[in-house]
């Protein structure tokens, strides 16, 4: 049986501050100060949890958003990893009874001092135990699944344009749109302005709604490495929740991004934990063109042309559970694996052998008939190629090759 | 057509903010007047409002540094929009920050009023909050029904109490039956009155006070104490008292016998006036 103690108490060098995760739509909020224990809340809305070591990661029905947050040992008080040589453990948790378990805050803050979370492989359950005021134990035995490992195949290096702003910024810019709003284009301006505006899908034309635009000049931003005229269109909602949980750690929020259809990296990073987000944008180009572009945007660079055109994908399967085969393929390297090394410089370290993940972000692209209005093309994310060559991992990655044949 | 107008003063912001949401909560869709001197919301007396109507006015010079209009033309020289009147409050909302605020006629594939906020920032750079609300430019033939209505020959005039007591007794008495009847007489006395089978439940405000001019009016052998009475809908009360957050400088309640009762409110400088027709 494995345990991981989570406990907040003695917590050494560690200053008290207010955590809080918004991880695609709900709020969580932990405090660590005087040994409350950690409390995590994502969504109820996605359907499953991964607990993989250290990671907690979780993607959307309609794989078009990925969550990935990579827990240091330091992150906890005390923390047993996986002895060398055996398998990692990687389960499935329904999240909403994870979610349960965590569902009021305030008593979690108010009345829990210890939390441990530890995995019983016999009888398959995920047993949390919040010990808390009085002498009162609540044990949660939630029952897991074996699972392959979920993993996004992303790659920040490959993107071409990087943001990088305090959550606090990126709080402010997203402040005048409405809590309703689905989705909000973000593109680079003249002037390096960054600019980010509701989107409206053409569909609603016939009730036209009110068009809100945000422009933030460049030198608020850490990191502008973009060019002027892209511009990329994701979920507001989605985007929100990472966006509270990093201005409450008061962390910066990076953003990787290429063109339209392409995936959007959304990373924040911390010394006891790693976050990202892999949201889907969208593929086509904005309705309007000339809105974004004029006046406040030159005409767009020649990427975005070709990005605009979609590819028809050979792998447009129904049963995207079948897809999911990105795997860890080295052993060995998981067990000693602490922090991955995600660093947020576009010296990312190879993962691979160079050149044959230029296109991991694998999409579902729904295939174009011609007459019809094509549904809304958010193209899901594949988690791995089938055609990528079967490849280990150099190391600690996040971002792993991916091998049709099974293990490499 | 055009209209340009730009709002630099905060405490002139926070009051336009202010009105904007009175409206906001007085109709969802309202016609906007443009005219060189004033702004006016305009709610008219249609079946689909329930035959309630609307017309708050302000002076334009109260509330902007800088204003121009150009009407339709030299002759009627006014600009009719009808929009949603939540979408203005709400861009109002982002500008609780700022150091401009600018509002103009545009057209974006469709006209729209754009509102234009510049941010206070800590920072170097300015940053830029812009909202282009659809409008609906509405054509000189509609604008006859448009016009500020006039005011009734009203029985009794009185001075309304503290909006807020009233509004939380007609909330509870909303409980009890959606027909209220609103009396008063020329004595400063206000009534609002709850009739149905089980319970009569009445409501009695004293020492209102009557305006001057209404007592002129009167005829001079009226009985000031006659109560001059009108059923409303107690729904259409309720939406107007809502809307008013602040209590308004003076508030005035013309009722017609069986017909109609007149709001009559002002707030610092801007006049709203709401009329409830009498239920059928």
């Amino acid at each position: 049986m494995e345990r991981i103690p989570a406990d907040w108490k003695e917590r050494e060098g560690f200053s008290r501050r207010w955590w809080k995760w918004r991880t695609l739509g709900q709020v969580c909020e932990q405090k660590p100060a005087r040994g409350l224990g950690l409390t995590l809340q994502v969504t109820a809305s996605l359907s499953l949890l991964f607990l993989a070591q250290l990671s907690l990661r979780t993607v959307n029905s309609s794989r078009s958003a990925y969550a990935c947050f990579l827990f240091a040992p330091l992150f906890f008080q005390q923390y047993q990893a996986a002895t060398p040589g055996q398998d990692p453990l990687r389960c499935k948790i329904l999240m909403k009874s994870f979610l349960s378990v965590f569902r009021s805050l305030v008593i979690l803050e108010k009345t829990v001092e210890k939390c441990c979370i530890s995995l019983n492989v016999r009888s398959s359950r995920l047993v949390v135990q919040l010990y808390c005021k009085y002498g009162v134990r609540k044990t949660h035995n939630l029952s897991f699944q074996d699972c392959e490992s979920l993993q996004a195949v992303f790659d920040p290096a490959v993107c071409p344009h990087v943001l990088c702003a305090p959550a606090r910024v990126l709080g402010e810019a997203v402040l005048p749109f409405p809590p309703a709003l689905a989705e909000v284009t973000l593109g680079i301006g003249r002037g390096h302005r960054i600019i980010l505006r509701s989107y409206q899908e053409e569909a609603d034309s016939t009730i036209k709604a009110m068009v809100t635009e945000m422009s933030i000049g460049g030198e608020d931003f850490q990191q502008l490495q973009a060019q002027e005229g892209v511009a990329i269109t994701f979920c507001l909602k989605e985007f929100r929740g990472l966006l509270s949980f990093a201005e409450s750690a008061n962390l910066s929020l990076s953003i990787y991004f290429d063109g339209p259809g392409r995936p959007a990296i959304f990373a924040i990073k911390d010394s006891l934990l790693d976050g990202h987000f892999v949201l889907a944008t969208l593929s086509e180009p904005d309705p309007h063109p000339q809105d974004l572009r004029a006046p406040e945007l030159q005409q767009p660079a020649p990427q975005l042309q070709a990005h605009s055109t979609p590819h028809l994908d050979d792998f447009a399967l129904d049963d995207i559970d079948s897809y999911m085969i990105a795997m860890e393929t080295t052993v060995g390297s998981e067990g000693s694996r602490t922090l991955p090394s995600t660093s947020l410089s576009p010296g990312f370290q190879p993962h691979c052998s160079p050149g044959s993940h230029s296109e991991e972000e694998d999409d579902t692209e729904p295939s174009t008939v011609p007459g019809t209005p094509p549904p809304k093309k958010f193209r899901s994310l594949f988690f791995g190629s089938i055609l990528a060559p079967a490849h280990s991992p150099q190391g600690p990655s996040p971002v792993l090759a991916e091998d049709s044949e099974g293990e490499g | 057509m055009k209209f340009r107008a730009k709002l630099v003063d905060a405490a002139c912001l926070n009051n336009f903010t202010r009105v904007s949401n009175m409206i906001a909560k007085l109709a969802k869709t309202c016609t906007l007047r443009i005219s060189p001197d004033k702004l006016n919301f305009i709610l008219s007396d249609k079946v689909a409002n329930g035959g309630v109507s609307m017309w708050c006015e302000l002076e334009q010079e109260n509330f902007f540094s800088e204003f121009q209009m150009e009407g339709v033309s030299a002759e009627n020289n006014a600009i009719y929009l009808e929009l949603t009147s939540e979408n203005l409050s709400r861009a109002l909302k982002t500008a609780q920050n700022a150091r401009v605020l600018k509002i103009k006629l545009t057209n974006k594939h469709f006209p729209c009023l754009t509102v234009s906020i510049e941010l206070l920032s800590v920072s170097s750079s300015s940053r830029v909050v812009t909202h282009d609300i659809p409008v609906k430019v509405i054509p000189r033939k509609l604008w006859k029904d448009l016009q500020e209505p006039t005011v009734p020959d009203a029985d009794v005039s009185i001075y309304l109490p503290v909006l807020k007591t009233m509004k939380s007794i007609v909330e509870k008495m909303k409980n009890i039956s959606n027909h209220l009847i609103i009396e008063a007489n020329l004595n400063g006395e206000l009534n609002l009155k709850i009739e149905t089978e089980l319970v009569c439940v009445t409501t009695h405000f004293k020492d209102l006070g009557n305006p001057p001019l209404a007592s002129e009016n009167a005829s001079q052998d009226r009985n000031s104490e006659q109560m001059a009475e009108v059923h409303i809908d107690i729904r259409k009360l309720l939406q107007f008292l809502a809307g008013q957050q602040v209590n308004p400088t003076k508030a005035t309640c013309n009722i017609v016998k069986n017909k109609i009762v007149h709001f009559d409110l002002l707030h610092e400088d801007v006049s709203l006036q709401y009329f409830i027709p009498a239920l059928s």
